[in-house]
C-alpha cells in the first residue's frame, strides 16, 4: 500500500516536471492565438530561450541573468513574428516555421562558435541552475510553481480583464475592435509579447532546471505538443492545462513502466509503451474532445480599411 | 510533428555544409587522416570524445592535421564519407555501428582508400573493423556497482535499444550477479531511434524513475544522453557509472567509476599504422586482455572505491584475462542467457 502511494506521488511529481514547459508554452500560445495570431513558432522560441539562458548563466554565473536572457531571446523571436505577421501581414504559419528553423540552426552555430562543444553549452553547476525549493527529490524549482500559477493568471487575464475582453474580440472580429477605436495591431503585439515571455520561461526551465546546460534540439517537439494541448483544450486555459498534464502523465508513466512487470500482463514491450502517448492522442482526438473551434480571426492578417 | 522538424533541420544543416566545410590538412604530410563522428557529436564526453582525444593526440605527436566531420543526423554519414574519400583523405575513421552500411558502400567505391570502422564489422579488404568486448569492461563495473550499492538495487540506462547496448547491459548484469547474487538490476532504454543518443532530458527522467524505485547506482551507456543521466544521479546524491571515456571528472565524488573503451587508443593506433605503412584490414577484437576495455580509477573516485572493492575487481579482471571467467556476449545469440 505504502509502496503504491510512493509510486503515485513520485509519478505525479514526474508529471509536473515533464509538464512544466508544456504548460508555460501552452499559456503563452493561448494569448497569441486568442488575439488571432497563430503561433507555430513556440518550439523555436523555446529553443532559442533555452540556449541563451544556459549560455548567459554559464558566462555570468548568475541564475537570474540566465532566466532574463532566455526571456529576452524569446521576446526577440516574438517581435520578429509580430513584425512579420502584424505589421507586414505575412502568413503566420510560414513565419512560425521560419522561426523554428532559424532557432534550430542559429543555436547550434552560435554554440559552436562560442563554446566549441558541438553546439552544447558548458554544463551548469548547481549555483548556476534553478534548484529545488521544498522537495529536493521532486526537483520543484520556482518555474514549476510559475507554470502552475500561469494557468489561473491566464484565465483571469483573458476572462476577467478589459485587456482580455479586447483580446478575445480582436481574435474573433478585429473589425469591431477597430471600429470601437482600439488599435488591433497594438493589442496583438502585446499578446505576442506575452507569448514570448512564457515561452522564454519554458526555455529557461529546459536548460537551467530540467537539464544542466543546452544541447541541440533539446526542445524535441515540445512546442508542438503545447500547441496540440491548446487545441485539445479548445483554446481555454484550464482544459489546456489538463491536456498538458495528460501528456506529462503519459510520458512519466511511459518512463516508469519501462521494464516493469505489470501484474497479469507481464513485462510490456518498450516500443508499445513509447507509442502509448501517441495512441492516446489519436484516441482522444477522435472520440473525446469533439469539435475544437479556433478563434475566428486566427491566421488572418488584419487590414485596416481606409 | 517531430517527424517533419527533423527533415527541415536536415535541410538547413545540409545548406550549412558548404559554408562550414571541415578544415583540410594544412601541412604537407604523408597521410591525410579524417574522422566522421557519430550522431552523439564530438563533445559527448563519452564515445565520440574518446575518438576525438585519440585524434588530438595524434595531431600533437605528429603535427599531421586530422579532418573531422560531425553529422547532425544519420543520413549524412554516406555523404561525409564519400566527400572525404573524394578529397583523398586516407585513412578515414567511421565512428559507430550506425555508419556500417554507408561505409560498406563508400569503401567499395574507393578500393584504394583505407577505412576504419569502430564498433561494427565490415568485411572488405580496405576496411579495418575495430570492435570491443564491452561485456568484459561492463562486468567489472557491475562488480563495483554491486559492492557499492546499499539498497541492492542497481540501474542501467542505455541509449538506443540495439544489441550492442544490450551487450553492455548483459555484461553489467553478470558482474552484478557475480559480486552479489541477490542484487536486482533495473534496465531502461532511452529510445529506439538514433535520437536516443542525444536526449539528456529523457535520460535524466529515466534515472530519476530508477532512483525513485530504490536504485542507488546507475550505469549510463547512452552517449550524450548519459550527461543527463549522470546529472540526475548526482542531483539525488547517488552514484553514477560513466562509459567509453573516463567520465569520473564530470561529478567528482558521485561517480563510482567509468567503463573505459579505449577508442582513443584504437584511433591513434589506426592513424599511426597508416603513417608507418603498417595498416592492415580485417577485424580487431579488443577486450580486457588487449587493454581495449577497462575500469577507471583516478583522484575523482578513489574515495569511493575501498581497498576490498578494488581487490575484488582486480581479481575478476585477472580471472577474465586468464579465461577462468567467461563473460557471455549478448550479441553471440541475441540473448543474455547462454
Amino acid at each position: 500500500m505504502e509502496e503504491t502511494l510512493t509510486f503515485v506521488t513520485l509519478t505525479l511529481a514526474a508529471t509536473l516536471r515533464v509538464a512544466t514547459p508544456l504548460v508555460l508554452c501552452a499559456m503563452g500560445g493561448l494569448f497569441s492565438e486568442k488575439s488571432g495570431i497563430i503561433d507555430v513558432g513556440l518550439e523555436g522560441k523555446m529553443l532559442m530561450a533555452a540556449f541563451f539562458a544556459a549560455a548567459t548563466a554559464s558566462l555570468t554565473g548568475s541564475i537570474w541573468a540566465g532566466v532574463g536572457a532566455g526571456i529576452v531571446a524569446a521576446e526577440v523571436m516574438a517581435l520578429l513574428h509580430g513584425v512579420a505577421c502584424i505589421t507586414y501581414r505575412g502568413n503566420q504559419v510560414v513565419s512560425g516555421i521560419a522561426l523554428n528553423i532559424l532557432a534550430a540552426g542559429l543555436t547550434v552555430v552560435l554554440g559552436t562558435a562560442w563554446f566549441a562543444r558541438g553546439g552544447q553549452t558548458p554544463p551548469l553547476g548547481d549555483s548556476e541552475r534553478l534548484m529545488p525549493i521544498f522537495f529536493p527529490v521532486a526537483r520543484d524549482n520556482i518555474l514549476v510553481y510559475a507554470a502552475l500559477l500561469s494557468v489561473p493568471f491566464t484565465w483571469w487575464a483573458i476572462a476577467r480583464t478589459r485587456f482580455g475582453l479586447r483580446l478575445r474580440a480582436v481574435g474573433e472580429m478585429p473589425l469591431a475592435v477597430d471600429g470601437a477605436g482600439v488599435s488591433v495591431g497594438w493589442l496583438r503585439y502585446r499578446a505576442v509579447l506575452l507569448c514570448g515571455l512564457f515561452a522564454g520561461l519554458a526555455g529557461a526551465y529546459l536548460s537551467m532546471a530540467q537539464n544542466a546546460g543546452f544541447s541541440r534540439d533539446m526542445t524535441a517537439g515540445q512546442g508542438f505538443i503545447a500547441l496540440a494541448a491548446i487545441i485539445f483544450g479548445k483554446w481555454r486555459p484550464f482544459p489546456a492545462f489538463g491536456a498538458c498534464l495528460i501528456f506529462g502523465l503519459l510520458d512519466a508513466v511511459a518512463i516508469r513502466l519501462q521494464g516493469v512487470s505489470v501484474p497479469g500482463v507481464g513485462e510490456v514491450p518498450v516500443q508499445l509503451i513509447q507509442a502509448l502517448p501517441y495512441l492516446l492522442t489519436l484516441f482522444l482526438l477522435a472520440g473525446f474532445i469533439g469539435n475544437a473551434v479556433a478563434p475566428k480571426a486566427a491566421g488572418i492578417p488584419y487590414e485596416k480599411e481606409h | 510533428m517531430k517527424r517533419w522538424v527533423g527533415p527541415l533541420i536536415a535541410v538547413f544543416a545540409v545548406a550549412c555544409l558548404g559554408v562550414f566545410a571541415p578544415v583540410q590538412a594544412q601541412t604537407p604530410a604523408a597521410i591525410k587522416p579524417a574522422v566522421v563522428f557519430s550522431t552523439g557529436g564530438k563533445f559527448d564526453k563519452s564515445f565520440n570524445e574518446g575518438v576525438s582525444q585519440g585524434a588530438e593526440k595524434f595531431k600533437k605527436d605528429t603535427g599531421i592535421a586530422v579532418a573531422e566531420f560531425e553529422p547532425s543526423n544519420e543520413t549524412q554519414f554516406e555523404q561525409a564519407l564519400r566527400r572525404f574519400a573524394q578529397r583523398g583523405q586516407d585513412p578515414i575513421i567511421a565512428v559507430g555501428f550506425a555508419q556500417a552500411v554507408a561505409l560498406e558502400k563508400v569503401a567499395k567505391e574507393f578500393p584504394n582508400i583505407h577505412f576504419t570502422i569502430i564498433d561494427s564489422v565490415v568485411n572488405l579488404p580496405n576496411v579495418q573493423s575495430v570492435v570491443f568486448r564491452e561485456q568484459e569492461g561492463s562486468f567489472l563495473v557491475g562488480v563495483l556497482a554491486a559492492l557499492a550499492s546499499k539498497t541492492g538495487k542497481i540501474g542501467f540506462v542505455g541509449g538506443m535499444d540495439i544489441p550492442l547496448v544490450r551487450r553492455f547491459q548483459c555484461g553489467f548484469e553478470q558482474g552484478i550477479k557475480y559480486a552479489n547474487p541477490n542484487a536486482e538490476l533495473i534496465t531502461n532504454m532511452t529510445g529506439t531511434t538514433p535520437a536516443a543518443w542525444n536526449d539528456p532530458g529523457r535520460g535524466a527522467e529515466l534515472a530519476r524513475g530508477q532512483i525513485d524505485r530504490g536504485v542507488d547506482v546507475v550505469y549510463a551507456a547512452a552517449g550524450s544522453t548519459g550527461l543527463g543521466i549522470l546529472q540526475a544521479t548526482k542531483d539525488r546524491g547517488k552514484l553514477g557509472i560513466g562509459v567509453d571515456s573516463n567520465q569520473n571528472h564530470l561529478h567528482p565524488g558521485n561517480m563510482l567509476t567509468s567503463m573505459l573503451k579505449r577508442v582513443d587508443v584504437a584511433t591513434y593506433e589506426s592513424f599511426k599504422a597508416a603513417m608507418d605503412h603498417q595498416w592492415k584490414g580485417g577485424t580487431q577484437v579488443l577486450g580486457l586482455k588487449e587493454g581495449g576495455v577497462d575500469w577507471a580509477l583516478d583522484k575523482d573516485n578513489e574515495k569511493l572505491v575501498t581497498p576490498e572493492m578494488k581487490a575484488k575487481v582486480e581479481a575478476a579482471k585477472a580471472d577474465i584475462i586468464s579465461g577462468k571467467i567467461v563473460v557471455h556476449d549478448y550479441m553471440s545469440n541475441n540473448s543474455c542467457n547462454r
